[in-house]
Order: C-alpha cells, then structure tokens, then sequence
C-alpha cells in the first residue's frame, strides 16, 4: 500500500509519529505481555501496548471499540493478588501491569430450534442445566467489562423470568470472562442470548403497524408507486426529492 | 475529563443550551437543510474525495482507465500471493454447495436461507464469525413501517442521499424489502425496542424524510448479527465455519463460472481448496486502508479483501472512487480516537455546535453533506476545538438529548456511548462529545443486480463489499438494511443456482493473466493483496524485524 498505518492521524492535524526514542522516559510504563516486560506509553490502551510493542495481532482484536468481544484480557497490577479483567481496547495500562489475553473461550452452546421451544424455565432446564448450579458467588458480575449485573440474570433464568433476563444482558459482548471465572462452569453470555432470543420472538409484544404494512407488500400495494419512480428522469426525480415534506 | 483550556467553549455550549432547547422543544426548523446547490458546493470545497490527489486511474482489470480512489488502486495494483503452479485442483480440499466468504451479517444471513432450503455452505472468515463492522452499527436499521412512511419515501430518500446515482433497481429491492427484514429478524429472535403496545420505537436519521430507525438500544448490529450468528450455529450439519481461514483467490471453471477459492490459514500458514457450485463475497469494507490518512470506525479485519480477488477474476466494480466518512467520529480522548458515535445521537435531538456553542449546519443532512460542514467549520472558519494531541473537531452536544426526552433516556436508548465516555471521566449526559468525520464505509464496490448476481456467473455479492445500492453516499440504517435484505437475496439465489450448476474444470489461471497484466503494464511494486490485516507496528520496531513481511501478512 502506499499511505501506510504509519498515516494514520487526519492530514488537517499533522502530528508528529510516535516512536520509541520520542517519547519522553517519564510518560512510559513497564507492561509485562505474557511475562515479557515492554515499555510503553502509559495512556496506552492495552490493544494499543500490544501493538506498539512489535506485535501484529491474529487471535485477540476484532472491532477495537467495545462491541465484539475479542480482546478479553486478565491482568494483575503489582503488589495486588486480585486478578482484573477487562477488554484489551478500552482498558488502560498501568505501571506493572503482568497481562494475558483469552482470545477464545471453549464455552458449550445448546442445539435448538428456536421454533420449537417455548419462553419458560423448562427450557432453561433442558438446554443449560448448569445455570441451576449458580452459587451466587457474583464473580462473574466483578469479571464483566461491562458492568453488566451478571449473577443476577443467571438468577433471574433460574427463576424463569426472561424478560428480566434480555433486560439485564442486552449489553453483553460475549467476552467469556464470566464463564472463564465462575465456579460452576455456566456459560453466562449463551444463556443470555437465549434469553433474549426467546423474548424478541414470543414475548414482545407485536406491532401491529408492521403487520399492516407486511399485509400490504403482500398485495403489492406500493407497485404501482414504484413503476412511477423507476420511471421518473433524474432531473425530476430531483424535484421532487428536494420539495419532499419532512416528518 | 477535558482539559482546562477547554472551559471556556464548553461554558459556551451550556449558556446556549437553553435557548437551543426551547427552540428544539417549539418544532420550529433549528437550522435551514441545505438545498442541491449549497449541498454541491461544499462538498466540492470540503469533501475529501473531491481532493485532486484523492484519486488515481487504475491501469489494469476491469475498471482499466477510470478513476478510483488512490489507496483501492494501489490496492488492485498488486501482486498476488498465489501462482497456479502451487496447486493441483484435480482433488479440492472441501467442496459444498454455497462457499460464503466473510462471516458478518451478510455472509450469515445467506446462509440461514439457504440452509432453509436444504442447501449447505461454507463460511469461509479471515477473523472470528461475526469479527465484521455489522457488529458494530449502533444506531438502528431503516424499514419503512410507519402509516405516514410507504416504502416509495424510503426509496426517495436513500436515492436523493446517494445522489441519484444508485442504481434504481437495488434501492427499490432495498426498501421493498425492508418491513418483511424487520419481521424476519423478529421471528429470529431480535429485540427491536418498542412502545408498551408493541409499535416500533422510529427515529430519524441523516436524510430521512419520515422517522423510520429501528433500533436495539444503540447494540443494534451486536444484537442482530449476534441473533444471526446462533442460529448458524443450531445448524452444524449445514453450515461449517472457517474460522481465521480467509479465502485469498477465487477459483473459476474453464467455462469461466466462479467455481470455490483458496483458503489459507492464519495461524498455520497452510493452503486449502474449495470446490463450491456458486461462491458468494461478504467480505464487508475497507476502513482499515486507512483512505487520506484518516482514523476508521471500522473493526481490524476491514481491509477490501473480496474487492481484489474478484477483481482480479474479472468482476467489475462501481463507484470505487466514492468513501463515506462518518460525520461524528470521536476525536477526545486520544485513545478512543477514530470511534464510532452513533447518528442516533443527531436523530434523538443532538445537535453539533462549533467553540462558540453556536449550531452551524442542519444536524441531519446525508453524511458527506454533513462531514464536510464539519470539515469546513474546522478547517476554512477556524471554529473547531483543537486537542492536546492536535487534532481538531466540533461538539456534540448529548445533554440536549436528556432536557428533550427526560432522565435517563442516555443511558436507557445509549448505554454503550455512555460506557465509551465514562471510562474517561466524562458523563455524556452532562457534557457534550468532541467530535470530526472518521473513515466509515464503503459507498462502492463489486456491481450487483437485485439477484445480487455479478458479471461473472456463480459470484455473488452482498453487503458493504457491494456496489450501487447507495449511489455515491449512504444514508444511516441503510447498511444494516442492506447486509439483510442482499444477503438473503444471496441465500436464496445462490441456492437456486447452486442446484442447478454444473462445474467444470477448475483453474486459477486468472490469477497468472492479471500477473502478466500488472507486468505488460510495467507496474513495478512490491505489495501483495489481499491485505488481511492490517499493522500498527512502531516503525523503530519494523526497522528490527529484518526478516518480517507486511505485505499481504506473508510471512
């Protein structure tokens, strides 16, 4: 390619590349990837640290702002026995930091046709038997990167309420740091899809202005409509678009 | 937490907020929409695609003479990694009915339908099945469903937003499609937000003339294509996934069919064949070439793959001289850079405000209109925001969207763009964002028909590797639309042909031709294409890597 990633920054605000001998010694911090110690800049993102120490990643990034889940990472932070998770793209390095990703996590996922199951508990039962070994540890609400009430929408499938449970994981990217973390080996982020899945299609309530307006392109209603326009010469289809009234 | 400098702008937008409130909350216009002829002048004077520089003609291939943007045809002016001699085609290494390649919303949603119809496929993805910007749209999906909004007002506004320059027939399958989508997702299980009463919650965004965003809180992409995803995986006997396996060559037959392609896997380097009755390109876009130098919102494996291989199989391309850069990409702070901030800010209420807290342009124009405003405001009336880091951009201002729609709405409709800022200590419902357009999407791509049919038989193409859907620019919603109702087009097409396909021969001999055509051309380069991943390796650490490759990612 000709411009390179080197480029990366808007021409309207040139601004001088970063490399490691620019940068100013007390602005950097000692991150240790996998074990290997790597100093970078210290409002690095983790993803950004990874990268800026020489790696090309394969496994461990996807979208780069919080959606896709691909960038789980666990850490410590110096004198602290706690293990931290967090998303690699949108945590932040700190001093001492010793960091490990989880690219991908071996997490079971039910077979089922969603034609033929029904928005109960005893589909829960059947499907992911494992939620009802919750011992409400909640180390998978402290493991979300999100923030999202995790132990709680395992409860709330435990007790049938699906609703609650779509309420509380709509969020959710799928990480697996929960399932990493839980004692009883509940794959959290499936049963949330579950859930939700189960809700959009027998427990929301239906709309009835699409059901009329599905009627109606059945009946090629708006055929006609169409005809006109695909006939309509540019220049007036112009006119008409700019004259067009605004809801 | 924004820096002490820029208190004094932001105690301007909170001075103005009021009087732009109570304008807001009468109904009367905040700001006059440009008409055709200021639209045309900015974005002549501002757009970066209307910079001389921004295009150059490519000298082989199909498009040969025509100008394209200038990092597609050094992209297409490449190398490829294979030659014929490496492979012996007599015995392929897969074979199944429909190869998909890409696994974003496109490329599964072809394959839910044809698994409907006892046609099997394989998905084919260079990253993890859903790794793909369709997991990333935030703001919602347009379908016409609406009393006051038919279909033909859709039509009308996706063509005057691509400045008639779409082709008619895709916008009209686009649009006529669009309610059933919008029920078909439900029956999947996607979670549309709603009223009590089961009507769908409508919003407006850039260019529509009625409200018509659907939308799942601004998760919209990650709850759609996160339905799509499991429901391939209920059918493992149906549909194999390929993951971190991009293809990197389309097969042909010595009819000229396209016939399967070359698989290689990242991780251990090695080369598959796929004999496939038809092939399909879900590939998605190319934000991550990074196109005039700036920032994308697009996810790491958007690199234009699917545009080179079936360019150098002979498909033809359109409108590859168009880039849509989002209007309100994020500029503060410095590590979320690029990011995508959803139109349904703008569609709920927000408005952008230059230093002074003044609004200065309509806030809902089609988003090249939109993004050159931007620009202009910035670069020509110097009346932009510098950062720290020396970038520049304008506010958007997201309290509004609390005082017009009460407490709470943030973080009930935008959950995920208060998660963004709060992680750097600023609360979107209080302060306003920092903003300046962010390479986006791909206007163009491989020409299709509304069967989603390319020039060569047994290709097929949907979603943001396609071309002509959108015309030169694409209005918000359209794509999640478009990856939906072309995708299952694909399914359905691509199954009906596949049940009729007799493949013959298989060759890559078109692979060594456009090799001989880059050399008759004397186009001397080193790069190799498709890209697959891009890099963001320090050059003092690329200097040491003395037997690294970057080219292609060979290794």
């Amino acid at each position: 390619m000709a411009t390179k990633k080197t480029a990366k920054k808007k021409p309207a605000s040139p601004k001088k590349k970063k490399t490691k001998t620019e940068v100013p010694e007390e602005v950097m911090a000692t991150v240790f990837i996998m074990g290997k110690a790597h100093k970078v800049p210290a409002d690095a993102t983790i993803m950004g640290a990874i990268e800026y120490a020489g790696y090309q990643l394969k496994r461990g990034a996807g979208c780069r702002e919080g959606f896709c889940g691909a960038c789980a990472t666990v850490y410590r932070l110096p004198g602290d026995y706690k293990i931290y998770t967090g998303l690699a793209c949108t945590t932040l390095v700190e001093d001492g930091m010793w960091l490990s990703q989880l690219p991908t996590f071996p997490g079971q996922k039910a077979i089922y046709d969603i034609d033929k199951i029904e928005p109960s508990v005893e589909t829960i039962q059947i499907l992911y038997p494992e939620v009802f070994r919750c011992v409400a540890c909640n180390t998978c609400t402290k493991a979300c990167p999100q923030d999202l009430e995790v132990m709680d929408y395992i409860q709330a499938a435990m007790r049938g309420d699906i609703e609650m449970v779509m309420d509380l994981s709509f969020d959710c990217i799928c990480c697996g740091l929960c399932a990493i973390r839980c004692p009883s080996e509940i794959v959290q982020y499936n049963v949330g899809l579950l859930a939700k899945r189960l809700y959009g299609k027998y427990l929301s309530p239906k709309s009835k202005e699409l059901e009329k307006r599905i009627r109606e392109m059945k009946r090629n209603k708006y055929d006609k409509e169409y005809q006109e326009l695909l006939k309509t010469k540019k220049k007036d289809l112009k006119k008409i678009y700019y004259e067009r009234d605004l809801e | 937490m924004y820096p002490e400098y820029m208190s004094e702008s932001l105690e301007k937008v909170t001075q103005s907020r009021n009087k732009r409130f109570e304008l807001a909350k009468s109904g009367k216009p905040i700001y006059p929409p440009m008409n055709a002829e200021e639209r045309e002048d900015v974005l002549n004077k501002f757009h970066p695609d209307y910079k001389v520089e921004s295009r150059r003609k490519v000298r082989i291939g199909p498009n040969k003479g025509e100008s394209l943007t200038t990092e597609v045809t050094d992209m297409l002016e490449s190398h490829s990694r294979i030659t014929s001699k490496l492979f012996d085609l007599t015995s392929p290494d897969y074979e199944t009915d429909i190869l998909i390649i890409g696994g974003g919303g496109a490329g599964c949603a072809a394959a839910i339908i044809a698994q409907q119809q006892g046609v099997k496929s394989i998905i084919a993805t260079k990253l993890r099945l859903g790794d793909a910007n369709s997991m990333m749209s935030q703001g919602g999906m347009q379908a016409a469903v609406t009393p006051q909004d038919p279909p033909t007002k859709h039509y009308l506004d996706a063509i005057g937003g691509g400045h008639f320059d779409n082709k008619p027939e895709l916008v009209r399958a686009l649009t006529e499609d669009g309610p059933d989508v919008a029920k078909w997702l439900e029956e999947l299980g996607v979670v549309w937000d709603k009223a009590d009463d089961g009507t769908l919650q409508v919003l407006h965004g850039g260019g529509t003339s009625r409200k018509r965003m659907l939308s799942c809180r601004d998760y919209t992409g990650a709850i759609i294509l996160r339905t799509l995803m499991d429901e391939i995986r209920n059918h493992p006997e149906e549909i194999t996934i390929l993951e971190f396996m991009p293809i990197i060559e389309l097969l042909l037959d010595h009819k000229g069919q396209c016939a399967g392609g070359v698989l290689y896997n990242l991780e251990t380097e090695e080369y598959f064949t796929v004999k496939a009755k038809a092939t399909m390109i879900a590939t998605g876009g190319y934000g991550r070439l990074h196109i005039r130098g700036f920032d994308t919102t697009n996810h790491y494996g958007a690199t234009g793959d699917g545009l080179v291989m079936a360019y150098k199989a002979g498909a033809k391309l359109m409108y590859m001289d168009s880039v849509q850069y989002h209007p309100t990409g994020s500029v503060f702070p410095e590590q979320i850079a690029g990011f995508l901030i959803t139109e349904k800010i703008r569609g709920a209420g927000g408005q952008p405000l230059n230093k002074d807290g003044e609004i200065f342009v309509f806030p809902r124009e089609p988003r090249d209109v939109e993004s050159s405003a931007f620009i202009r405001e910035c670069l020509e009336r110097n009346n932009g925001i510098q950062t720290p880091s020396g970038r520049v951009g304008v506010w958007l201002d997201s309290p509004l969207i609390e005082m017009l729609h009460g407490e709470g709405y943030i973080n009930k409709q935008f959950p995920a763009m208060h998660r963004q800022f709060i992680r750097y200590g600023i609360d979107i419902t209080q302060e306003p964002m920092l903003v300046y357009p962010s390479l986006h999407y791909q206007n163009g791509g491989i020409e299709i028909n509304e069967k989603t049919e390319t020039n060569i038989p047994g290709l097929f193409v949907a979603g943001e590797a396609s071309g002509g859907v959108h015309g030169r620019n694409r209005l918000m919603g359209n794509s999640v639309l478009d990856y939906n109702v072309f995708g299952r087009r694909t399914g359905k097409y691509a199954s009906e042909y596949a049940t009729k396909a007799k493949i013959g021969t298989l060759s890559l001999e078109h692979v060594d031709k456009y090799e001989k055509e880059l050399k008759d051309a004397r186009i001397k380069t080193k790069r190799v294409s498709p890209i697959l991943l891009p890099y963001y390796t320090p050059e003092d650490v690329r200097k040491r890597q003395l037997t690294a490759c970057y080219e292609g990612t060979l290794r």
